[in-house]
């Protein structure tokens, strides 16, 4: 149904996609595989019609069609669910639905008329949704569902997923491959993006690999193996779990009693959290997102006021301090939210870098930014995390989403902290670099300090973790040794099931 | 004191506070728009300048205040669409172009007052409409009811506003855009289109604003406005961009002021302290309201031009 011949864009320093041939035949999913940068969302933007290609030609159904602009690609029975949501928060589900459409009232908006028509297609594509929410209160998940109903309210045959997969969790994706899987069934085309090897291979019937802008091969699902599409990838075998040697578990770096935080609506999101992390161990938070993890580690963190309980870092009091002074007592953090709170957008890629390092007195020279000692001191982490950019003083927002992750990473893992606390640290981020990325945390670990790993990422839960601590409504609801522990019992904590 | 609590007084006060807030409201419910959709303008009281000189040269001319009220109209929609092509198109930095339209109107209003007129002669105003049967009812009827047209027409423009606002698709197009332009250009709502709509009505309702000024007073000077247009955006943010609040927000203003009139008249407030006095409703609406309506948010774009990729 769609074939995309020749496509060819440049941004400044960057050939994002070169001659690209790409087809989706309707009732398939066809995967879009490739590393942070390699210019995946430029080709569906294209498609879309949020950029224009600089050469090539679009056909839907054999006819050359002109993509000019989102209207254009939703005239054509187009949707798109972009790598960050694209949603209005202050309206509802059934606002967010309408926007765009004509009203069949005239002036006047026809939300119940809209309601109705969601709640049937919620029903049909097992989507449950409250139309009149509004979207601020609801869970990563349900506004992953309201970008869904919203395509297929406006009846999209073809539908790109950019990364829909990376903020849900795995109950999530299972629900929504069941959903997707009904829509090819419909005879709808889908594309799909992700970095995540099983969900590829689960949903998948054909794979092609983009690397530097070009595809470098094509291959059905059946024989892929994770193996042989890593290595298509990247070019080269990829580990895909980290060797870990045993170390000395040192004393508590970070001490937690009791601490309570408020949530963003005034709830109470961490009650009387308790929990140690030792230097030289991965403590790994698992858990379903919104259930206190991300306030935690902000109050950790000194971005969010702890309203009782206490936080020591190395034996010292921080509960809240200023993040600068907690930082100063050997915390690092890595954000999950990145262009929101982990970096300056409109900040170049090094400026970014130093954030954090401003009155180190390496980069100093009689108390003036030395800039030869920062720009070296930036190409080096950009070199060592592969943080694909045209030049080191483009500006973040330019770089695509999982670039943005790893500049985020490079910043925060530079240097040795006491207290390390990583929040979703390979979410978005491509196979080479998480494989970079789990090999930084277990040299960490190794250099003794105390690690704090939040994901909902299982594999990579047990992969890592030393211990994995489960987070339930606000609290710890258990603590497992990994090696004793299985995932059943894992899962069955998260769903809020307390332990013997 | 005890001269101000006679009921003649206070009918006198509450009749003349809701006079008083009419240019406020106006030119705060058209910067409600704008606002709602992510513009701030911050040339409202240049555009009411010369919202109020054209009125009033229009009604010296012609001796019909509704032409004048028209001419307001038009200087409004032509000074908001040079506001839209600057913030809009040129995205200029909205916390600086407005300042430029301000100077604008402020110099032009009155060169041209001093050219085309000279000397202040005073012009016929709104005509009064007394309420049938309403306007009957005692105490009340005086304080609401017998007004000039231009009060009602003020005040009735707050429920269609929230009417606008909210239960019309344009409506919901203006604070999906003011909100995440970027999602609603996802979904084909131009925003371009919808923001110059916006800033065109706030530029037509300070327009309004300035003209139904200078023909209440019957009258026109320099700097006839004295920063109301500046107030007038506070109370936007005041009000929380919800035509009610800025509503609330124009009324306590308009009290504020008519009650130290009063005061001033019945000598309760020395001489000597008049210009302390004559701040004293700007400060008092705006503590107020600070206080009160802290806890909404501001729309997450104002501010914000918005550029879709190459
Ligand atoms: N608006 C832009 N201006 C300049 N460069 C851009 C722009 N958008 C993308 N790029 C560059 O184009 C290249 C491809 O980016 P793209 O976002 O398509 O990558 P991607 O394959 O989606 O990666 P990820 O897996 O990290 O999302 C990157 O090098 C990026 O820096
Ligand atoms: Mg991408």
């Amino acid at each position: 149904m769609l074939e995309m011949r020749g496509i060819t864009k440049r941004f400044p320093g960057v050939l994002a996609n070169h001659r690209v041939d790409f087809t989706v035949n309707a009732g398939e999913v066809h995967t879009l595989l490739g590393e942070n940068g390699a210019g995946k969302s430029t080709l569906m933007k294209i498609l879309y019609g949020l950029y224009q290609a600089d050469e090539g030609e679009i056909f839907l159904s054999g006819e050359r069609v002109e993509i000019h602009s989102p209207t254009d690609a939703i005239a054509h029975n187009i949707g798109m669910i972009h790598q960050h949501f694209m949603l209005v928060e202050t309206l509802t589900v059934a606002e967010n639905v309408a926007l765009g459409l004509p009203s069949n009232r005239g002036l006047r908006t026809d939300l119940d008329a809209v309601s109705e028509r969601i709640e049937e297609l919620a029903g049909r594509y097992g989507l449950a949704i409250d139309p009149g929410a509004v979207v601020w209160q609801l869970a990563v998940g349900q506004r992953q569902r309201v970008e869904i109903i919203k395509a297929l309210y406006r009846d999209a045959q073809l539908l790109i997923l950019d990364e829909p997969t990376a903020v849900l969790t795995p109950q999530e994706v299972d629900q929504l491959f069941v959903t997707l899987r009904q829509m090819t069934d419909d005879g709808r085309g889908l594309i799909f993006i992700s970095h995540k090897l099983h969900e590829v291979l689960a949903l998948s019937d054909r794979i092609t690999v983009l690397r530097q802008g070009t595809i470098t091969g094509q291959v059905p699902v059946e024989g892929a193996t994770r193996e042989s599409l890593a290595l298509m990838m990247v070019g080269r075998q990829v580990k895909l779990a980290p060797d870990k040697p045993p170390v000395e578990i040192g004393e508590v770096a970070l001490e937690i009693r009791g601490l309570s935080v408020m949530g963003d609506r005034g709830d109470k999101a961490v009650r009387g959290l308790n929990l140690e992390v030792h230097a030289g161990e991965i403590l790994g938070i698992a858990g379903v997102s919104g259930n206190g993890q991300r306030e935690m580690a902000q109050a950790i963190a000194g971005l969010r006021q702890a309203t009782a309980g206490s936080i020591r870092i190395g034996g010292v009091e921080t509960t809240n301090h200023t993040p600068a002074d907690v930082r100063k007592n050997g915390l690092a953090y890595v954000t999950e939210g990145r262009l929101r709170d982990g970096a300056i957008a409109d900040f170049s890629v090094s400026e970014n870098i130093l954030l954090i390092d401003h009155t180190d007195k390496r980069y100093l020279k009689r108390g003036l930014l030395d800039f030869k000692a920062i720009k070296e001191h930036s190409l080096r982490l950009v070199d060592e995390y592969a943080v694909k950019t045209p030049t080191i003083d483009t500006p973040a927002k330019n770089l695509s989403g999982g670039n943005i992750q790893k500049m985020i990473l490079a910043r925060e893992m530079s240097g040795t902290p006491t207290v390390l606390v990583a929040s979703q640290p390979t979410r978005g981020v491509d196979i080479g670099a998480a494989e970079y990325i789990h090999k930084r945390l277990v040299q960490q670990r190794a250099e003794n300090t105390a690690i704090m790993m939040i994901s909902e990422d299982l594999d990579e839960v047990f992969a890592l973790s030393d211990r994995i601590a489960v987070i339930y409504e606000g609290q710890i609801i258990g603590i497992v040794d990994r090696q004793t522990a299985t995932r059943e019992q894992i899962g069955l904590m998260m769903a809020g099931v307390r332990p013997e | 004191m005890s001269e101000f609590f006679t009921q003649a007084v206070l009918i006198a006060a509450v009749a003349s506070g809701i006079r008083l807030a009419v240019p406020l409201l106006l030119a705060s419910l058209g910067e409600t728009y704008g606002q709602r959709s992510g513009v701030l303008n911050l040339g409202v009281d240049g555009i009411m300048l010369l919202g109020a000189f054209g009125g009033y040269y229009t009604v010296l001319k012609t001796d019909n205040v509704w032409l004048g009220l028209a001419m307001g109209i038009g200087v409004g929609v032509i000074l908001g669409l040079v506001s839209a092509v600057i913030s809009v198109t040129l995205k200029a930095e909205q916390g600086i172009s407005g300042i430029g339209i301000y100077l604008f109107g402020l110099g032009m209003s009155d060169l041209l007052f001093q050219k085309l007129v000279g000397t202040p002669l005073p012009v016929g105003s709104f005509p009064k409409l007394d309420i049938p049967g309403l306007s009957d009812i005692p105490i009340l009827g005086e304080m609401l009811f017998r007004h000039s047209i231009i009060v009602y027409v003020a005040f009735g423009l707050v429920p269609i506003s929230m009417y606008i606002i909210n239960r019309t698709t344009f409506g919901m197009n203006i604070r999906a855009v003011g909100e995440n332009p970027e999602a609603a250009d996802s979904l084909g709502v131009s925003v371009v289109r919808i923001r110059y709509l916006t800033v065109t009505i706030g530029g037509m309702m300070a327009g309004i604003a300035g003209a139904a000024l200078a023909i209440d007073l019957g009258i026109f000077q320099q700097n006839l406005t004295n920063a109301q247009g500046f107030i007038a955006i506070a109370l936007v943010y005041f009000g929380a961009w919800r035509p009610a609040g800025v509503m609330a927000g124009s009324l306590l203003y308009g009290f504020v002021n008519s009650v130290v009139l009063q005061f001033k008249t019945l000598g309760i407030i020395p001489r000597s302290w008049s210009d302390i006095a004559a701040m004293a409703p700007a400060i008092i609406t705006i503590l107020a309201l600070v206080l009160v309506a802290r806890r909404f948010r501001q729309p997450a774009a104002l501010t914000k031009p918005f550029t879709r990729g190459t």
